[in-house]
Formats: structure tokens, sequence, C-alpha cells
């Protein structure tokens, strides 16, 4: 359960105000571009530092941990992995900082078969397709084995179909392993594929999240001039 | 914070070892009125020669800028990138394929006296001149192309489109607007030459400022009058230096200068023959006294004196000390503040930094005792800026990528670097290593003050062969002094390229 406790954040003009909580297994952040939804997102993974206001996981202030300490692991648009290193080391990474032990090597080599991409280690990410290194992006998060996810459009790069299969890879290995899913989408229909619920961002302001189905059918006029049904 | 306090500490250190000289040399120099008639003649001379080389220079090159940019041959990009070499050549061998080309019994001597032309004389203010726009001129060319380049594609289509006058509507205005800044980067390089005076000036009619430090070092042994003439040039690099960044061009090192435009005009013959005529004589011009250099100095290579070899070991045990430390300095500045601090040393000549710490050591230490390390010194910090120019939108860039990555795995301090940012800056530190070893090893500067009998360099060791008039050793001295200061380059850079992911 994640709480933002009158979380603000300004940058120049712009101001964002979050006071919500998020309890779903997987909940979407939805709103134009520019209201803010990636932003929120570098707070609560501690890239951002808010102006005032708390994050509470669990009842713990996060707030002014770094981002490596906190309970958070994030898929990034890009640059999800180190484009110098090749997989193996890329995951080490989220382990270690010493060479991997014999166990560590075995548990990298598990991730990777749970992402459905077995017996690449020695590959650099450039050898990989783009759906591959989201995969292995994936399985960088899944060794992290932080309890909260964050994805900022990682899979805005592929293709529908792809873009699918990798959503409903984050929604398997989520429940899996009981991780909370927070996720920004500039398309609907992601949110209503693997979210339960759905927060609006828009207009300055993080609206409590409310059952995604039920938000697509009846939204709110912010949202719904964004969608262009208003 | 730990994590402030290293690049502060260098930033100190960096400012601390040029302002220390510095102040020596002003607190020796006294103020303007210690200066004599022959000091001024020495800024007269330095301020005249310096503006007719750069005048040269661009007005040689846009003739020559104009033809690259519009024409496609074969061999065109290696001759682009050829234009970068001088950066990196050593001026000693310049000098010396200079002298094989139009020194008295040089090439063009050689060709022009049964034709009845009078004899040409390398030595006094057109050597100078010559050697200079040698130099200079390969980077007009580039700073100009880039100008020629810069101009959208799509203009040279509206333009002949509209049949109008390239000349007039496109080049004129780009080139009122780069050249400006093309002559103040080479008047500025110009004022500060040392070697190039040293080896082809000299009387009365001939001194820089620089030069003239170095002889009241070495033939009047007045250390107040080299401090006076230090303080002088000092004035003046940094009235140079301030005036060259207002209206200096940017990208100096213009990668991507091998596209070619489409151009719809000059297809006539005439034009082409005056293109073609331009491109062969800047080639020349450029490659002349390089072959013969090479190919004056192959006989000699198997019978150089000992002390050759000797320099030799001792320049490149400095070229490669230089690059160590200039990288180790380099590293810790690579922000804002730390690019500030570093060009400090680039307002400030070798030579005026070479007397201070002559001033300083002076008094506790013999001069030739330090001459390697003093050297070394100053080498880096003069390398300093361009190294950190090179390395920094490198490090930006890697920042930028993989900065949040790096936090969220709790990468920091030693570590970052040493998993994150070094390897994605291998390219452009192995380029920056090359270019400070090269630099260093050519250089013949500071070390003229400081060495004496048995400690000299590979390029002050060719000095004094010429001065002796062994031209057969010094010919093969400077071969082996190019082959290595290229090679240096090559190995350094090449080292950064192998299999560097990008």
């Amino acid at each position: 359960m994640l709480q933002l406790d009158q979380l603000t954040v300004r940058q120049g003009a712009f101001e964002l105000v979050a006071d919500v909580t998020m309890r779903a297994p997987i909940t979407a952040l939805v709103g134009p571009s520019g209201a803010g939804k990636s932003t929120l997102l570098n707070v609560i993974a501690g890239f951002i530092p808010p102006n005032s206001g708390r994050a509470l996981w669990r009842g713990q202030d996060v707030t002014a941990l770094p981002p490596a300490k906190r309970p958070v692991a994030m898929l990034f648009q890009d640059n999800n992995l180190f484009a110098h290193l090749d997989i193996g080391r890329n995951l080490a990474l989220a382990l270690t900082r010493k060479r991997p032990t014999s166990a560590e090597r075995s548990q990298i080599a598990e991730a990777l078969a749970r992402v459905g991409l077995p017996d690449v280690e020695a590959r650099k990410p450039s050898e990989l397709s783009g759906g591959q290194q989201s995969r292995v992006a994936l399985a960088r998060v899944l060794l992290q084995a932080r309890p909260l996810m964050l994805l900022d459009e990682p899979f805005a790069a592929l293709g529908p179909a792809l873009k699918h299969e990798m959503l409903d890879l984050v929604a398997e290995v989520a429940s899996e392993k009981n991780l909370q899913v927070i996720m920004v989408s500039h398309d609907p229909q992601d949110a209503a594929r693997i979210a339960s619920e759905a927060a609006v961002v828009a207009e300055g302001t993080v609206a409590p999240p409310i059952p995604t189905q039920a938000l697509l059918r009846d939204p709110p006029p912010a949202l719904a001039r964004y969608l262009g049904t208003g | 914070m730990a994590q402030r306090a290293l690049p502060i500490t260098t930033a100190l250190l960096v400012a601390g070892m040029v302002i220390l000289p510095v102040t020596a040399v002003l607190w020796r120099g006294g103020g303007p009125g210690a200066l004599g008639p022959a000091e001024w003649a020495a800024l007269r001379f330095t301020l005249w020669q310096a503006a007719v080389s750069a005048a040269l220079s661009v007005a040689l090159a846009v003739p020559v800028a104009r033809g690259l940019a519009r024409r496609d041959f074969p061999g065109r990009g290696t001759l682009i990138a050829l234009m970068g070499a001088p950066f990196i050549l050593p001026v000693i061998v310049a000098i010396l394929g200079l002298l094989a080309v139009f020194g008295g019994s040089g090439l063009v001597n050689r060709v022009g006296a049964p034709l009845g032309a009078p004899r040409l004389d390398i030595y006094g203010y057109h050597g100078v001149i010559l050697a200079h726009v040698f130099f200079n001129l390969p980077l007009a060319v580039r700073l100009l192309l880039q100008g020629w380049l810069d101009i959208p594609a799509e203009r040279f289509r509206l333009a002949a489109a509209l049949d109008a006058p390239i000349w007039r509507v496109l080049e004129w205005p780009m080139l009122r607007r780069v050249c400006p800044g093309a002559f103040a980067v080479i008047f500025v390089i110009c004022l500060g030459s040392f070697a190039v005076a040293l080896t082809l000036g000299g009387g009365p009619r001939a001194t820089t400022v620089e030069l003239a430090i170095y002889q009241a070092f070495r033939f009047d042994f007045d250390l107040g009058k080299a401090a006076t003439l230090a303080a002088l040039q000092l004035v003046l690099g940094l009235a140079a230096g301030a005036f060259a960044l207002r209206v200096a061009p940017s990208g100096g090192f213009g990668i991507g200068l091998d596209r070619q435009r489409d151009r719809w005009d000059g297809a006539t013959p005439m034009a082409r023959a005056a293109d073609g005529l331009w491109i062969t004589f800047a080639a020349a011009f450029l490659l002349l006294p390089l072959l013969s250099v090479a190919v004056a100095g192959l006989p000699g290579l198997a019978q150089m004196p000992a002390e050759v070899w000797s320099a030799a070991a001792r320049s490149l045990a400095l070229a490669l000390g230089a690059t160590t430390l200039t990288l180790a300095l380099a590293l810790p500045l690579l922000t804002a503040p730390g690019e500030t601090a570093a060009l400090l040393g680039i307002a400030v000549s070798g030579l005026v930094l070479g007397t201070g710490y002559f001033l300083l050591l002076q008094p506790l230490i013999r001069p030739g005792d330090v001459a390697l390390p003093v050297t070394m010194l100053v080498n880096a910090l003069m390398a300093l800026p361009f190294v950190i120019r090179i390395l920094r939108p490198g490090l930006e860039s890697a920042r930028a990528d993989c900065g949040r990555l790096a936090a969220a795995l709790g990468l920091s301090g030693w570590r970052l670097w040493r998993i994150v940012y070094l390897p994605r800056l291998r390219r452009p530190l192995g380029f920056a290593a090359g270019l400070t070893a090269a630099l260093s090893m050519g250089d013949l500067g500071v070390i003229t003050l400081f060495a004496d009998g048995d400690n000299a360099t590979l390029p002050l060791q060719i000095y004094r062969l010429m001065g002796s008039y062994q031209m057969e050793a010094a010919r093969a001295a400077a071969l082996l002094l190019l082959v290595l200061s290229l090679g240096l380059f090559w190995g350094f850079d090449r080292g950064g390229r192998a299999n560097a992911a990008a």
C-alpha cells in the first residue's frame, strides 16, 4: 500500500499535488501528456525530491530515502540496461557489487527463464531486439526484488502485439511474486488490460484511484477531453 | 560531502598551479615602466605577425574551403581528416619539412633557380609567417568548411530554384559571420608562438615576446627582464583570450565534416578548374613538407647519435607522464566550474608558466634537475582545457542516460565511475589521451628554459642538432619524433575505439 500524503512537487510554473492512497495490485496513472504522470513516478522512486509532503510505504515514511534504499524498482522509458555491459553483468548489478557467486548466477538464469529469454547472459543489449531488451529489463526488476514496481511506459516503443504480451507478462509475474505495480500510460487500453484501478492525473492534482472500467465508462471532464470523448 | 571534496580540491590545485607561478612573474616583473625599446619592438612584431598570419590563413582558406564544400572526389574525406593533423604535429618536425621545401637548398629554390626565380630565404619574418600559415591554414579551412556545411541544404535548393547568386545570398553572409571568429582564434594561437620564432625568427625584426623571454634567460641571464616580458605576454594572452572567447566559432574539432552538400552552382569548367587548383595547392602545401621529412629522414635513421635515442626515451616517459597527470586532473574536473578552473591555463602561455616556476624553484634547486617534472606539469596544464572539453559531453550524456538506473541500483562514487562512466567514456578518453601524449611529445617550450647538458627532450635535441648544422641527424630525429607522436596518438585513440560498444 502506497500512501502519498500532501505530496507536492514544483518545477517552474508546473505544480502537482498528490494526496491519495494506492492499494490495488496494479494501479494505472492516466491523463494528458505533460500532466505530471512520469514526474510523479520519479518522485515515488526518489529521483526527484518533493517540495513538501510525504510518501509512505506500508505505513513507513520513505520520503528521505535515496532511490536504491527504497522498496521500489522502476522500468524506465529507455536506458533500462547499461549498453556497454553484457546481460549477465547488467543483471548481476541488481544483486551484488562483486563477481556473482554461482548461487547468484543461477538466480539470474532463473529470472531470464521466467521472462522467456534463457541463455542470453553473454550478449550485449544491442544484440537483442527491442522486445527482448524489455524482457531483460523486467528480469532486472525481478532480481531487485522490491515490493513496488513502477512502469514509466517502458514498452511504448514496441508494436501493439508485443506491448500486450509484455504487459501480460508483467501482470503475471507481479501476482506471482506478490508485487504492487504502479504504471504510467497514455493509452487507456493498456490500463484497461491489466490495471484494476486507475487514477487520473490532470490539472495539477492526482485523483483517488477508482476501478478502471468505471473510469473509462464515465470519464471525468479532464480525461474525457484527453480521450476525445467529451 | 566526500563526493564534492575531490572536485573542489582538484580545482583549487589546478588554479594554484597556474596562479602561483603567475604571481611570481608579476611580483618579479615590475610594471610597464620596466619595458625598454627592445621589448616594445618584440610586442609590435608579435602583434603584427599574428595579424598577418591570421589574415593570410583565413583569406587562403576561403577558396579552399569553398572547393571542399562543393566538390566530391576520392580522398576528400582523408584530406579533410589530415587538416586536423597539424594540431598534433610537433612544430620542430614541420619546421624541418618547411626548410626542406622552402629553405636555402630546398625544393622551391632548386626548381626556381634555373628558371631565374629570385632566391627565397625562409629565415626571418616571412619564415615565421609561412610556418604560421602552414599550421593554421588547415584550421581555418576546417572552421570555414563547418560554416559552409552549416548552411541548410534547403537554402541551396531555394537559391537554385530562384536562380539566385549563391555567393551573394548565402556564402558571403556566412563568411562575414564565421571569418572574424576564425581570425581571432588563429591570431591568439600565433601570439603565443614560440618554437616557430625560435627556429625561423630571431634578430630585432623577427623576435616575438615569447622568444624574447627565452633570450633573456639564455643570452642575458636576466631573470628580472624575463619576468617583465612574461608579465607582458600574460597581459597579451589574457586580453586576446577574452577577445577570442567573445568571437570564437564553436566546434573547432568539427565532427562530420566529410558530409557533402548537393549544389547546383559552380558547374562551369572555369569554376571546376579553380576549385581543383585551390584544393591541390592546399594539399601540396600541407603534404609536401611532411613527405620531405619522411624522405629526408630515412637515410639518417641508421646512424643517429646516441643522444637522440636517450632523448627519445625521455620524451616518451614525459609524454606518458603528462598524459597520466592530465587525465588524473581532468576526471574530477568534468563540471562547468572545473572547466573554468582549467581554462585559466589556456590564457597563460607555457613559457610564462615556465618562467614563473623557474623563479619559484631556482632559489631552492638547480633548475636543470627539475626540467622534466616542470615540463610535464606545464604540458598537463596546457592540455587540460582541451581534454575537459573533449570529455565533458560524453560524461554528461552518460549521466543523462544512466544516471537514474545507476541510482536505482545504488551505484555511486568510485564504483559508479568504474562500472559505468569510464567504460562509457572510452572513446573520448582514448582520443584525449592521444592528443595529450602527442602534444607533450612534440612540445618545444618550457624545456628550453630548464634543460641543461643531459636532460634534453627529443624536440630540443633536434633543435640542438639544427643549431650545430647536423641537418642529416636532425632530419632523421625529426622522422623519429613524427613517428612517435603520431604513433602515440594513434595508439591511444585506437585503444579507445577497439571493441568499444556504443
